[in-house]
Formats: structure tokens, C-alpha cells, sequence
């Protein structure tokens, strides 16, 4: 059995040699560096753009939206985001023009020759006062989306209800931060035609895109070693792959666009921020949740990206994993002259799941009851039927969370304070907290997604090897470990014998996107079918049963034997789109986060000491791989928690864009981590897995939040907890 | 800047280094250059030249200077934390040692350097106006001692002559009834810069406080003494109250990294609490 095994990870040894070939590390002859030109205005008219004549333009070369072959527009949900700015911009690091030239200090002394006129404009900067504004950033009311999701009657039950407890919430911007800024190469080839190669998620993402802007679809996308995405490297490749092309194509060369971590910081899309208003009817002797309204407002940014469909997982999760009979959940997505926001790991869902966890906490201390006992009181089981009418089965909740509490009995490693280097040792005050949060994560993509999108996997005999063609890139989580395992398993070879063709869309068919913790899940299961059809075509060719390995010595023909499989859609999932009513996910993923904490009453400063999980993950085809994603998650959560905070100045733009001053946790800040997995097989997974991508991000903010109050009685409803709105929360409490 | 084609002086010895140095006062002087590279790569910084000081023997190791030590201006902060008599002479440099970046810079990175960079969050800056430490200077001129307290006279501004080279740190002698203390307030454990930095130094000799440093960091356009809440507390038994003086002495702003407010806040807080950690220890060690 391979499956559930730790194999080595198939991208790991190159890695960790040094062998690995990032866009950055392949130059081939000519080839040009790009620079991209950005607006220093969160909303200005463009009235020209001159080149400075006293520059040597010579070996550069530069684009504007004139330059552009086809559509100036960037493919994706609509046609709102140019390639390049055409006359107006609307956030601050907008692309308005590139430049490409021999080595990267000569593209970036272009850049600050190429003189762009504004005329600076009143930007939209709230999005409070968005929808609606008579300042036109999207459409005719700035509206990106708006869902409602209701069940029961949830005003009337509020209005009849003694206990009615209220809460705001309000989190930030959060960077993705992948290791490896944005970065793609554009390759003119012989034929006319135009290859893309670079960082990124979703292959197929940049062919749709480049086929507007190119004006035609001859062209390839081919994903080069990526140094992780958390859905950063979802979207955004799109438009550095159109920069590049453009430059490519005007400049007859291959043009390489590697973004610095100050402009990757400043340009590309991070997690939306959301002021989240709760409203929540309970009862007071039984502790049960009677009815709830939430009202969530997004900021999706100045371009519609993705954003309806963050709105959309948010309004799906925005209770949390808790029964309440009448809902009404209402969310909103609004524009802003700001940098758009995009996909992020959680996709909407740490952000409500922040909101929700918290409210318990407050509906908790408004009741007298513990957190716990409330949570326990209320937590989904069996049979409960959700927001959106889905009625539940396998839920987890109570499993993980008795599991992780059992976990967290253990003992507590010794508070780190005194140790600390420059810690202040035993004059430093400190005061020890627990707390405990859980999740549910609809896995895959929402509704009946899947039916619609009809994910693809190729499996081929080539000599006595078997590939894999897939457009599901490895971004770190180990994709291309794990589709070799099944197809090795279903087949019953070695899996050394199994390899992934390269994620070449000349060769690949489209999978789907890289995203929505759908890879295993989802695209693994097509797999699994393309395996089990291979085994099938040997049988049928060479007319015989048996084992895999005895089927090809018998084989006749030496040409490769290459099958297809589809998603197949037979879950019997009802969905309605319109409504919102239906199963809104194939299944769910559920955790519990327990996490300890010593908070400094002198400095506000958080510090970890441990952090317990327990996760469902329907089952752990690599469970090195499958702990690693969970924890590699839980750290981004306690990052989102306490220090990660974008600064914007005036115009929207981000202070803080490099990694001295934007603050994600180091090796010595991460807690001591133990990571317990239930396995609850979901039927419509390979080998019963169950997407685990995301839910790890989705509820250690809100446990830090509890451990904190726990420990100090400071109540913090606001995403980062910096130590200075730790402290000015002590000092009020 | 992405890259620098700048020239590299490479003396053999400071005799050349302090010539190469009045030739081209110009020329950037690196020594682990922890700080220079990020300002090149950032395009903050692009000197014409640099002058490598790393190759000179004379500036390397830590030697007995009369009753005290001195440190030579290439000694990195891990060789300063290892080393036993810098551990038994300046415990609270160790401490703010250990704070530096992360290892990796702790192994590369100079004390001297953190001097010469002078930035108002320099790790180690505090503990040394605390410690009444010198900074020794050489020229073609000749050598010089300036005190800590006297070496900086703006933001970013030393009182160096152009040709000048900072060549070691010199520590005084411990005394026998000294307390050191160094706390750093940063932005996470590793590779933070600093909100609030406190390096203090108290004497106290038949129960009351005879000498008295208190130094903070990050709080003013580059490390200051809080002479205010040093006079309170000199001349009697310590009183964590003093700590509230502070206000008189640091006028903290808002940045990127904080707030005026949190800094405030937090360099009572921390001195505060040290006094009066320092108060416990004695009220329990006099009976």
C-alpha cells in the first residue's frame, strides 16, 4: 500500500540541491529583462507618457496599452482590469507601461525615464461608503457582488428573541508571501507562435487570458518549478504573463519579468479585508444558538478579480460549524481605488471564521459560560442542516475537537519568556492563556463546480514507464508526490516507475485550477479513474486479465498507450446558484485549534508556546505531507493573528513592502506544534481524502484571540492583534 | 541599484586602510556588511566605493584594556557572545548579542558596524551608553577615544573626521556592585528590528543607588541616556517609580514599525518592571 505512506516528496531532492530550475534560473540567448511602470496615484487621468530624450533608448524597449495586439483586458470573471492602464488609472501600482532591456539596472534606469503625465483625481478610499457612490470605480454601483444565503426566519426570531447579542468585527490585509516573488518569461517561438514559462498556479488561467490579449491561441504555458502561491500565484500570473508577451512579441526577443519583492509587495493582490457585523439570538438556558444575521462587507479593491467568489465562500462559512435553525447571512463585496485583493488560502473563510469564533467568545462571557461548553453545546453533528438547506453527514466536529482537547492534556512545554534573548529574563510579566477554536471548510469548489468545470487527467504507458499528464501544478503542497502514489497504487507498480509530465498546456489537459484545496481531492480522483481506464485499455489491447506488469510484457505494440479520464459527477449534488440554496460543498472538512500562549502584560507581545491541531482530512494519502501543509497553515494563521499588517500610506499603497517591516513569523516565533489527524473517508475522494489545503489558515487567529483574553482579560475583535492593540485592550480591560 | 560595479579597496593592513581611508573618504567602509548589502540591493545606498576592512588582523579579538576590554572593531556578535570575559564584563551586551538579526547575521555582523551604522535601532547602542563604553578611533592622524554618549550628534551623524575608522569598542571594568539589564522590544524573535530597546547599569552600593544609567533605543533620531529618571534615581534605594519620569527624557514618534504611544508606554513599562525587579532582589538579598 502506498497510499498513507510518507514517501519522498518527488520535487524534494532537486530542491534541496540546489538542482531546481526557477523561472529566474534559466536565461536563454537574448534574452531581455522587463521592468514595469506603475502608477504612483490611487486614481489619476493619464495625459501622456513621453519618453525622456536625453535617455539612450537604444537596446530598450517599451510598451504601452498601444502595444497591446489584441484586447487590453485581463480574462477573467469580467472584462473590468486592463493589461495596461489606457488614460485613467485606479489604484496606486497600476501597470501603465513596461520596459525591457539587456540586464535588469538598465530596464530599471528606463523605468525612471518613461514620463507619465496625471493629473491626480479624488480617490474612493472606504469602502464603507462604496456601493452606491456616486464615484464610479465598477459598473454603476461599485458592487463586485452581493449574496444573501437565508434559512428560516431569521429577523422574526431575533426581533421575538430577550437575548440578542452584538458584535463587530474588522480584519486586515494579509500577504500570501510565497517564497519566490512573481515571475514568468515570454519565448517568441519559430513558428509565430509564443510560450509562456514561469511561477504559477493555473496553466490554463494564463491561456485564457493571453488568447484575448494576444488576439490569438497560439501559444503554451508551461509552469516552471514554482516557489509556493496560498492562491497569490492563483490570478495575478495572468497579467505578469501578459507584460511579458507584450514585451516579447514588440521586442522580437524572450522577455524575462521578475518582479523585486518591493513591487511584488506594493502590486499584486492580497487577502480582502471585512468589517463583519453579528447578530445573534440564543437562548439563555440552554445555551443554544436560536437564530443569527451577519452582515459582511468586503473590500475587493479597484478590480473585480475573484472577489464574488471569496464573497461567496464567506457568506457559505460565516457561522461557523455551529446549528442555528434561522439564518440570514448577507454579503457584500464593494470597489476601491485600492490594489485588487485576490485569492488567498481560505479563499473568504479565515476572515468570517475569525468573526464567528469570536462571537461565540462573546456570546460565551455575555452568558456566563465557558467557551468550551458553549462551542460543545452548539457544535454541528449529523444530520444538521446547514445555512444554504445542505443536510449534513460524517461531520467531524465533535471528533476533532475531543481528540485535540485529549492532545492539548499532555504537558505544556516551559513558558519560552525568561529565555528569550533580550526578553528581559525574570523582570519580564507574563501571563499564561489557552484557547480553542474550530473550523469547517467546504473542500472543492462550490455547488456543483466540478459538473460544470469537468477537470481532466491524461494517463499514458510510454515504454515501461507510466506519466501522468495533469495542469495541477505543484506549488510545495506535493502534488506531484502524490498523483504517482495513486497511479502506482491503482496500478500496482513501484511508484519510481510513475512520473508527471511536465505542466505544459501543449501536452496537459485541463485539470482546473490549482486552488480551492481541490487538488487531491478533486484532480486526484480523476486520476485514480485515468489509472483504473489505462489498466482497463491494456486489458482490452492485449485481450488478457491480470496483473499490470504481466498485461505489458504481452503487449505488441511499442506506441504509447494513452487514456483520458473526465470528472464524473456522481455525487448528486443540488445546487442552486440563484438562490443559494442546496449542497453548497461535496463535503467538509472540520478542525480544532487549541493554542497556548504567554501574553507580555508590559509589552502586548503574544508569544507561542504550543499549538495543537486535530484535523479531518477524510484520509492522509501522505501524511508527512498532509502534517506539513497542516502546520505550514497553522503558522500563516498565527502570522495573520498577531504581526502580519499591511501599512498603506494615503494613496493606498503599501509602506511596509519588504520583509524587514512586513512581519511574518520566524522558525524561533512558531510554537511547538503537534498535529493529530481523524480520517472520516469521503466516498467522492481518492481513498476517501478530503481537500486539507486551507482549513488549517481558518480558525488560529481566533484561538489566539481567546488565549489572549484568557490569559489577560484583553478582548481584541480586530485582525492583527499587534502588541500595541494588545496592550491598549489590557489597558481598557 | 539592483547590483554595484562600485571598486573595492582591499588593504592588507590599517596602515593602508587608514591611508586608502584619507585618500578616498568617499568610500564605503564594510566590514560584515549586514547593513550595507541591504541598503545597496535596496537603492538606498550607492557609494562610488567600498573599503573592505575584513581582511585586517589588527581589528580582529578582544584584549585586555587596563582593568577593562577592548573589543576589536571586526569582533561579530558570536564571537562576543562565546567569549568569557565580555560574558563576566557585559552580560547585557551578550543578552542584546543574542537579539541581532538571526544567527546567520549574529555570525557575520560587527559590534563596530552596528556602531558606525547608527541607526536609532542599533541592537547593541543602548547597552553601550549604559556601560560608559568608548569608541576608539584611528586616523593617519593618529588614535582617539570618544565616549558613547558623545559619538552621535544627529541622525545617522557621527562625531568622526572623514578619515577617521572606528577601530575598536572599549569596555570599563565591571563593578563589583553593578546590575546590567538589556531588553528588547521587536517585532517577532528573529530578524526584528526594534520598537523599544532599554539598556540599564545600576550601582548600588549600602542599599542605595550611586551611579545610574538608563538608555534607550528607538526612541529618538539615535540612542539616548534618560538623564531625568538617572538623577531620581541616584542617591537612594531603587525606586521602580522613577520609571514614570521617562516621559521627560524620550519623545518616541510614529513609524512603520509603531507608535509613539506603544513606545511611551512600553519604556515605562520595561523599565518599571526592571527596577523593581531589581528593588525585589535587593529587599530579599539584604535579609
Amino acid at each position: 500500500m502506498l497510499i498513507g505512506q510518507d514517501l519522498i516528496r518527488a520535487d524534494g531532492p532537486a530542491k534541496v540541491t540546489g538542482q531546481a530550475r526557477y523561472v529566474d534560473d534559466v536565461r536563454p540567448d537574448g534574452c531581455l529583462y522587463g521592468f514595469t511602470v506603475r502608477s504612483p496615484w490611487a486614481h489619476a487621468r493619464i495625459d501622456g507618457i513621453e519618453l525622456d530624450p536625453d535617455f539612450d533608448w537604444t537596446d530598450i524597449t517599451v510598451c504601452t496599452a498601444a502595444d497591446i495586439p489584441g484586447e487590453n483586458v485581463v480574462a477573467l470573471m469580467t472584462d473590468d482590469q486592463p493589461v495596461l492602464a489606457d488614460g485613467v488609472v485606479r489604484h496606486v501600482a497600476e501597470p501603465v507601461a513596461l520596459v525591457a532591456g539587456p540586464d535588469r539596472d538598465r530596464a530599471l534606469a528606463a523605468s525612471h525615464h518613461v514620463r507619465v503625465a496625471y493629473t491626480p483625481l479624488t480617490p474612493l478610499m472606504d469602502p464603507e461608503v462604496s456601493a452606491g457612490n456616486a464615484h464610479r470605480i465598477f459598473r454603476d454601483d461599485n458592487v463586485y457582488s452581493r449574496i444573501t444565503v437565508e434559512h428560516g426566519e431569521a429577523e422574526r426570531v431575533l426581533a421575538e428573541t430577550d437575548t440578542v447579542i452584538t458584535g463587530t468585527y474588522r480584519v486586515g490585509l494579509q500577504e500570501q508571501l510565497y517564497i519566490e516573488p512573481q515571475g514568468m518569461m515570454a519565448i517568441p517561438r519559430a513558428d509565430g507562435g509564443v510560450t509562456l514559462f514561469g511561477s504559477m498556479q493555473c496553466p490554463y488561467y494564463i491561456v485564457k487570458a493571453l488568447k484575448r490579449v494576444l488576439g490569438h491561441d497560439d501559444l503554451n504555458v508551461v509552469q516552471a518549478v514554482t516557489g509556493g502561491g496560498f492562491g497569490g500565484k492563483e490570478e495575478y500570473p495572468s497579467i505578469v504573463a501578459a507584460h511579458a508577451a507584450v514585451l516579447a512579441l514588440k521586442a522580437g526577443r524572450p522577455v524575462k519579468l521578475i518582479y523585486r519583492r518591493d513591487d511584488d509587495l506594493r502590486a499584486t493582490t492580497k487577502r480582502h479585508p471585512a468589517i463583519m457585523h453579528y447578530r445573534v439570538a440564543v437562548d439563555r438556558a440552554t445555551g443554544k444558538l436560536q437564530a443569527a444575521h451577519v452582515k459582511l462587507l468586503f473590500d475587493g479593491g479597484a478590480y473585480n478579480t475573484l472577489s464574488p467568489v471569496v464573497n461567496s465562500r464567506a457568506v457559505l462559512h460565516a457561522l461557523g460549524p455551529y446549528a442555528c435553525p434561522h439564518v440570514k447571512v448577507e454579503g457584500l463585496m464593494v470597489a476601491t481605488n485600492t490594489p485588487p485583493n485576490g485569492a488567498f488560502r481560505g479563499f473568504g473563510a479565515p476572515q468570517v471564521m475569525f468573526a464567528a469564533e469570536r462571537h461565540m467568545d462573546r456570546i460565551a462571557r455575555e452568558l456566563g459560560r465557558s467557551p468550551l461548553e458553549l462551542r460543545r453545546l452548539n457544535l454541528y453533528q449529523d444530520g444538521d442542516v446547514t445555512p444554504s438547506g445542505q443536510r449534513l453527514v460524517d461531520v467531524g466536529a465533535t471528533q476533532v475537537l475531543e481528540l485535540a482537547l485529549k492532545e492539548a492534556e499532555a504537558g505544556l512545554p516551559a513558558s519560552g519568556v525568561p529565555d528569550r534573548a533580550g526578553g528581559g529574563g525574570a523582570a519580564a510579566r507574563v501571563a499564561p492563556g489557552r484557547g480553542v477554536a474550530i473550523a469547517w471548510h467546504g473542500c472543492g469548489f462550490t455547488g456543483n463546480g466540478e459538473a460544470a468545470l469537468k477537470g481532466q487527467a491524461d494517463v499514458a504507458i510510454e515504454g515501461d514507464r507510466v506519466v501522468i499528464y495533469t495542469a495541477s501544478t505543484d506549488i510545495g503542497q506535493g502534488t506531484d508526490t502524490i498523483f504517482p502514489a495513486i497511479v502506482a497504487e491503482v496500478l500496482g507498480i513501484s511508484v519510481d516507475r510513475v512520473a508527471n509530465a511536465d505542466h505544459d498546456t501543449a501536452t496537459v489537459p485541463d485539470s482546473g485550477p490549482t486552488v480551492a484545496s481541490r487538488t487531491a481531492m478533486v484532480v486526484g480522483g480523476v486520476v485514480k479513474q485515468a489509472a483504473e481506464k489505462l489498466l482497463a485499455a491494456l486489458q482490452a489491447e492485449v485481450g488478457a486479465e491480470g496483473a499490470f506488469d504481466d498485461l505489458l510484457a504481452q503487449r505488441k505494440s511499442a506506441a504509447p498507450l494513452r487514456v483520458r479520464a473526465q470528472y464524473r459527477d456522481d455525487l448528486g449534488l443540488v445546487w442552486d446558484p440563484a438562490t443559494y440554496r442546496g449542497d453548497a460543498y461535496p463535503t467538509y472538512g472540520w478542525a480544532c485549534v487549541i493554542v497556548d500562549v504567554d501574553v507580555d502584560l508590559d509589552t502586548g507581545e503574544v508569544l507561542y508556546r504550543r499549538l495543537v491541531s486535530a484535523t479531518d482530512v477524510g484520509k492522509a494519502l501522505n501524511p508527512v505531507l498532509c502534517t506539513g501543509q497542516l502546520e505550514g497553515g497553522a503558522l500563516q494563521g498565527l502570522g495573520y493573528a498577531t504581526c502580519e499588517e499591511v501599512v498603506l500610506d494615503d494613496q493606498g499603497g503599501m509602506r511596509n513592502n519588504r520583509l524587514t517591516n512586513y512581519i511574518i513569523p520566524t522558525a524561533l516565533d512558531a510554537p511547538e506544534m503537534v498535529t493529530a489527524l481523524v480520517e472520516i473517508p469521503f466516498s467522492g475522494g481518492p481513498f476517501g481524502a478530503k481537500g486539507i489545503g486551507e482549513i488549517p489558515h481558518d480558525v488560529p487567529a481566533a484561538a489566539v484571540a481567546q488565549a489572549i483574553e484568557a490569559a489577560c482579560g484583553a478582548v481584541l475583535d480586530r485582525l492583527p492583534m499587534t502588541p500595541e492593540r494588545v496592550l491598549a485592550a489590557l489597558q481598557e480591560s | 541599484m539592483i547590483t554595484s560595479h562600485a571598486p573595492v579597496h582591499c588593504p592588507a593592513d590599517l596602515a593602508e586602510a587608514l591611508a586608502l581611508r584619507a585618500a578616498h573618504p568617499e568610500a564605503m567602509p564594510l566590514a560584515g556588511g549586514t547593513d550595507v548589502m541591504v541598503f545597496v540591493e535596496s537603492g538606498t545606498l550607492s557609494p562610488p566605493a567600498f573599503l573592505n576592512l575584513w581582511g585586517l588582523a589588527e581589528l580582529r579579538g578582544v584584549q585586555a584594556d587596563g582593568d577593562g576590554l577592548r573589543l576589536g572593531a571586526l569582533c561579530t556578535y558570536t564571537e562576543l557572545e562565546a567569549d568569557a570575559r565580555v560574558q563576566a564584563t557585559a552580560p547585557a551586551l551578550v543578552e542584546a548579542a543574542r537579539t541581532v538579526g538571526a544567527k546567520q547575521i549574529q555570525n557575520r555582523g560587527t559590534l563596530a558596524g552596528n556602531v558606525a551604522n547608527a541607526s536609532p535601532a542599533g541592537d547593541s547602542l543602548p547597552v553601550l551608553l549604559a556601560l560608559d563604553a568608548e569608541v576608539e578611533v584611528a586616523s593617519v592622524r593618529g588614535t582617539r577615544r570618544i565616549p558613547m554618549d558623545a559619538l552621535y550628534t544627529g541622525y545617522r551623524k557621527l562625531a568622526l573626521a572623514p578619515d577617521e575608522l572606528i577601530t575598536a569598542i572599549c569596555l570599563p571594568a565591571r563593578h563589583p556592585a553593578d546590575v546590567q539589564y538589556y531588553r528588547k522590544v521587536g517585532t517577532r524573535l528573529a530578524q526584528a528590528i526594534s520598537k523599544v530597546m532599554l539598556g540599564g547599569r545600576l550601582r548600588i552600593e549600602g542599599g542605595v543607588v550611586t551611579e545610574a544609567r538608563v538608555a534607550f533605543g528607538s526612541v529618538a533620531a539615535f540612542p539616548v541616556r534618560a538623564r531625568t529618571v538617572e538623577a531620581a534615581l541616584v542617591g537612594r534605594p531603587v525606586d521602580a517609580a522613577a520609571a514614570d519620569l521617562v516621559g521627560a527624557d524620550i519623545k518616541p514618534i510614529d513609524d512603520i514599525r509603531s507608535t509613539a504611544t506603544y513606545r511611551l508606554e512600553v519604556a515605562r513599562r520595561i523599565l518599571q518592571g526592571w527596577l523593581a525587579a531589581v528593588a525585589a532582589e535587593g529587599a530579599s538579598s539584604s535579609r
